[in-house]
């Protein structure tokens, strides 16, 4: 095998080389500031262009991906990522357009925006958008803070918590209490389906807003969805779902129409959008029309034949520097653009029936956490594994070594030893069957012969790492020998 | 007919799959789904080919200046600066750009060694011991900065300078709001030698572009028991003092500057760094360095347990992402660089802007109020500054930002390496000419 | 399965204690060391405090998990296993010795009623 370690820029760095010719300063100069404002010396690589360009190319080899690997991530939406939406994002119209330039001057940024706002608020039946939020983390501040500031304005200061499932993603408790809530968790089901008498017991007059996530984080529709929104909004209460799973919805049904006040959506789950590696995201935040005023700003609207900025009347503020993650709003409605409402719903259709498929044949060789239809992703248990020493995380070693990216694991919490996997529509048949003989394989393997498949992975770049060591003495800078 | 070309499915796989499911129709799928909500019409408007798909965003492209521009003075958070051809090649590689966050270093290494490069050359550029992976953007950062400083103090006033430009503000009241922490002026400081505060923020080159004495502010406010925050502007870095030797706790910036374009404001990145011993309080992911089975250096996520998918509530934020992508970007462009070219940028447009704003202040309705500046400064003019970006524009040059008060009209120029001499001479004469 | 030395007493949170005279010797089990996995970090903020029985005095942390630690027994924290800070993974390697978390001043001993022995202990893990 060849040897992909690859020496760090600085350790490659020879003083004289230079990846790049700059242009020379060209004016008169001026004096410098004063001395004691000034910087010395700056140490950073220096590297040959060639060198450069190769490093970064094999690192990029050692990764896995969509556009080279299948990506099962539950909770993730790792489906194909179109190359139009990049090079429409990069249309130099788009990406040399100035932040602070006005409105008179980006009324095709705004048209974008307005026309996303539209779009998405017709998809999950809350017409009020704001694109503003970063990420799907932001997307869910964004919701509890409308939450907050429409109580308040109704004489309710009082109703400070937020009740969250305990299948619920660790963002939703994190959300909470960054938005000064108290954190409430409601059990689940054993399938995850929110459990109606604990429901009931814990809401009250102070209940601010449930976070829920639906389909649920097992990958089911909460069967009492209807039920529970009426608890909630007979105790004055919101109702916010996370929009995480939101690519088993599309043209199947909407929030709004299920008692929904405020959702939000990852862009680069449902739409497409590349996850790069962890990032960048966006998280709009749709809502009701009753809670418009409070959205965040700035907020696009038409006026006449011309779209404008403008604060909503109670808007709960300012979330970033500018109008959001505006490169991958282009993006994702380059997405929605090229499907239409029959794409979209088609694309839901296939990611369930490919969920289910997975489900399906593999039920006899993993634990199910529920026999019921699941969404678009399936929660297996590898309990029946770790009874022979084969747990979910060398499960999931394992198929990286067989060329598949692992499912999610080890969440949800509520499910001993989960594996969480979720196909999308973008996999062909065929892939996926491949990937279920290689979950059988594993499945047989850990009867037979496990230590197999607890050394994996052995045919990636490296093997099981000492995670503990980066923890407790963390290296997190190159350091001079 | 399937309607998407990103469908693999065939009507004869849907049937097969479905068979092997034990359900006739796709609807059978879908018993959980109350029956009258079920597949609600969806009024969205018509699906477009890749091709018509081009032509209509091309056609809301035209609809902005930049698609015309040629040159711009804007800056105010966004600047223009050079985008080197190894960063836009490097960015395109579907190996990085449709990758997951790295929960499987195993199969992630390319992912963490970058953002491991990444960490490095901001701890260098700022003259820092620790950086994270990347946050949303730079008044994001700023503001968890803030929130950070405060817990590890456990003082929640923050003092804010007349350095931070008003969107900080808003974002950082937006992020404060329900956690009990007050925001004071730096003027409101009290003298008395007993208060305390959690922290001071400063922006320097500040937010007209002048560069502040953040090492007396620090002083000052360490002696009030609080952290010293400093926001600063990276390329400045370059020829500036970095924040490691202004005795400043954390610093943040907007990475944005370092190779990735204004992109109307985002994606971007924001860089967050501090000193080693509060990074137990630092919020978003950060990569380490570690050996593998067979002890080969590797990289991996670390100090999880301060993130949200473990701390959940007690997290020290709410933020999953590292915005690695754009961290990608930083890391081309810094390596790209190097000492040299990240020097010759900061001198270029710190020159550039000098000769530009003495040249437009021997213009007679033109008066340079900024003095000791980077590549931002202030004109204060009796022109309506409308006017002067609509000539500016008509010559396809993008103008200043208005930042007029009820005193005065004043412009603010940003001056990068992107504006060529030919284009600032241009300028001036444009100017110099009579405008109404 | 996991040696529960006798001669201490437990707590429900998985807590060993062990007095001599007026010094009570505070750990965790192994069974705890185990479930948590590799200890990468301990951080007490109680020395000089004085604590209830089962009050909060630090945290410990693994890889992937973070754990709150609680006095088995009401006293003032005295002393912190100062090794332990910088060698985390003592308490994977001998949790009841090496592997030490805080000693706490005591006045009396009657919070022990309300701790298990080892065979009580036992039966909850």
């Amino acid at each position: 095998m060849i040897n992909k370690e690859q020496t760090l820029l600085m350790n490659q760095s020879k003083k004289g080389r230079k990846a790049i010719n700059l242009p020379s300063i060209g004016v008169p100069e001026t004096s410098l500031p004063d001395s004691k404002f000034l910087r010395k010396d700056i140490e950073l690589p220096e590297v040959a262009q060639l060198d450069l360009i190769r490093y970064f190319t094999n690192l990029s080899s050692l990764n896995y991906s969509i556009d080279t690997n299948f990506y099962p991530l539950g909770s993730c939406t790792m489906k194909y990522n179109p190359k139009i939406n990049e090079q429409i994002s990069a249309i130099k119209g788009f990406a040399s357009s100035h932040p602070n330039q006005s409105d008179e001057n980006i009324q095709g940024n705004l048209e974008i925006m307005y026309d996303l706002q539209n779009e998405l608020g017709e998809i999950t039946g809350l017409p009020a958008v704001s694109l503003a939020p970063l990420a799907g983390a932001q997307g869910e501040y964004a919701g509890l803070l409308i939450a907050r500031e429409y109580h308040n304005h109704n004489n309710q200061k009082n109703r400070n918590i937020a009740l969250i499932p305990d299948s619920a993603h660790g963002t939703n408790p994190a959300s909470a209490s960054m938005a000064g809530l108290d954190a409430v968790t409601i059990k689940t089901t054993n399938e995850g389906d929110i459990d109606l008498e604990d429901l009931k017991n814990k809401v009250n007059e102070n209940v601010c807003v449930l976070m829920l996530t639906l389909p649920s984080t097992l990958g089911l529709f909460e069967p009492n969805i209807l039920e529970i929104t009426k608890i909630i909004h007979d105790n004055g209460g919101l109702v916010y779902a996370d929009g995480a799973n939101l690519n088993a919805l599309l043209g199947i049904t909407k929030f709004g129409e299920l008692g929904i006040d405020i959702c939000h959506s990852n862009l680069h789950k449902t739409f497409s959008t590349p996850h790069g590696g962890g990032g960048p995201g966006s998280g709009p935040v749709m809502v009701a029309k009753f809670l418009e005023k409070y959205l965040p700003y700035p907020h696009i609207k038409k006026d006449g034949g011309k779209f404008i900025q403008y604060k909503p009347e109670f808007s709960v503020g300012r979330l970033n520097g500018f109008y959001g993650s505006f490169g991958i709003l282009v993006r994702a409605y380059a997405y929605i653009r090229s499907l239409g409402a029959e794409g979209l719903r088609e694309i839901s259709e296939n990611a369930i029936i490919n969920a289910n498929y997975i489900q399906e044949r593999l039920k006899e060789h993993y634990e199910l956490t529920s026999s019921r239809r699941c969404m678009h992703e399936t929660v297996l248990s590898a309990s029946k594994q770790k009874e022979d020493g084969v747990k979910a995380i060398d499960i999931a070693k394992k198929l990286l070594d067989e060329g598949f990216h692992a499912p999610t694991m080890y969440f949800p919490l509520i499910v001993e030893e989960a594996l969480m996997i979720e196909p999308t529509e973008s996999e062909s048949k065929e892939t996926i069957d491949k990937f279920i003989t290689a979950m059988i394989k594993i499945s047989e393997l850990s009867k037979t012969n496990p230590d197999e498949i607890t050394n994996a992975p052995l045919n990636l770049p490296v093997e099981r790492l000492d995670e503990a060591q980066a923890a407790r003495n963390p290296v997190l800078a190159w350091e001079k020998k | 007919m399937k309607n998407s070309p990103y469908i693999p499915s065939t009507d004869l796989d849907q049937k097969e799959m479905l068979q092997t499911i034990g359900a006739k129709t796709f609807k059978d799928l879908l018993n959980d789904v109350p029956k009258k909500m079920l597949f609600p019409a969806l009024e969205l408007k018509e699906a477009l080919s890749e091709q018509e798909l081009v032509e209509f965003f091309e056609l809301m492209a035209n609809n902005n200046f930049a698609s015309k521009s040629i040159s711009s003075f804007m800056g105010g958070g966004a600047y223009n600066h050079y985008i080197p051809s190894t960063v836009k090649s490097m960015i395109q590689r579907g190996e990085f750009l449709t990758s997951y966050t790295p929960y499987q270093p195993e199969a992630s290494q390319g992912t963490l060694q970058v953002g491991f490069e990444f960490q490095s050359m901001i701890a260098q550029l700022f003259d820092m011991e620790v950086c994270n992976a990347g946050m949303y953007d730079g008044p994001t950062a700023l503001a968890e900065a803030a929130l950070m400083a405060c817990r590890i103090k456990r003082n929640n006033t923050v003092v804010i300078h007349s350095s931070i430009p008003e969107k900080s503000l808003e974002v950082i009241k937006a992020y404060s709001k329900w956690q009990d922490i007050e925001l004071i002026n730096y003027d409101d400081m009290s003298n008395d030698e007993s208060s305390e505060y959690g922290c001071l923020l400063v922006q320097s080159p500040n937010q007209y572009g002048e560069i502040e004495d953040v090492e007396k502010l620090a002083d000052e406010i360490h002696s009030k028991n609080g952290l010293i925050v400093q926001h600063t502007y990276p390329i400045s870095l370059g020829l500036l003092k970095p924040p490691g030797q202004l005795s400043v706790d954390i610093a943040t910036a907007e990475g944005q500057p370092l190779g990735v374009p204004v992109s109307f404001g985002g994606p971007f990145i924001g860089l967050l760094t501090c000193k080693k011993e509060y990074i137990r309080q630092l919020p978003g992911r950060i990569i380490g360095q570690t050996v593998d089975k067979n002890n080969k250096v590797s990289y991996a996520l670390t100090l999880q347990t301060r993130e949200q998918h473990i701390r959940r509530e007690s997290a020290t934020s709410n933020i999953c992402t590292s915005t690695q992508l754009i961290g990608l970007m930083v890391a081309v462009y810094l390596a790209t660089m190097g000492p040299n070219g990240i020097k010759s940028v900061a001198e270029t447009s710190y020159h550039r802007a000098h000769y530009f704003a003495s040249e437009l202040d021997k213009i007679d309705d033109f008066k340079l109020v900024s003095k000791n500046f980077f590549n931002e400064f202030v004109i204060e003019t009796k022109i309506d500054v409308s006017k002067i970006n609509k000539v500016l524009l008509k010559n396809n040059i993008e103008g200043g930002i208005d930042i007029s008060d009820k005193d005065s009209n004043k412009i603010m120029f940003a001056v990068t390496e992107l504006n060529s001499p030919e284009i600032i001479r241009k300028t001036i004469d444009i100017l110099g000419e009579k405008i109404d | 399965m996991s040696e529960i030395p006798k001669n201490l007493k437990y707590s429900k949170d998985h807590e060993w204690v062990e007095i001599s005279e007026n010094i009570a010797t505070v750990g965790i089990t192994l069974h705890a060391a185990e479930s948590l996995g590799d200890i990468v970090y301990v951080d007490v903020n109680s020395l000089d405090k004085n604590l209830s029985q089962f009050d909060k005095f630090g945290e410990i942390e693994s890889v992937k998990a973070v754990s709150d630690l609680y006095v088995p027994i009401s006293g003032k924290v005295i002393e912190i296993n100062e090794a332990l800070l910088n060698n985390p993974e003592f308490v994977n390697e001998d949790c009841y010795d090496k592997g030490w978390i805080i000693k706490l001043e005591i006045n009396d001993t009657k919070d022990l009623e309300e701790l298990l022995n080892s065979e009580e202990y036992q039966k909850i893990i």
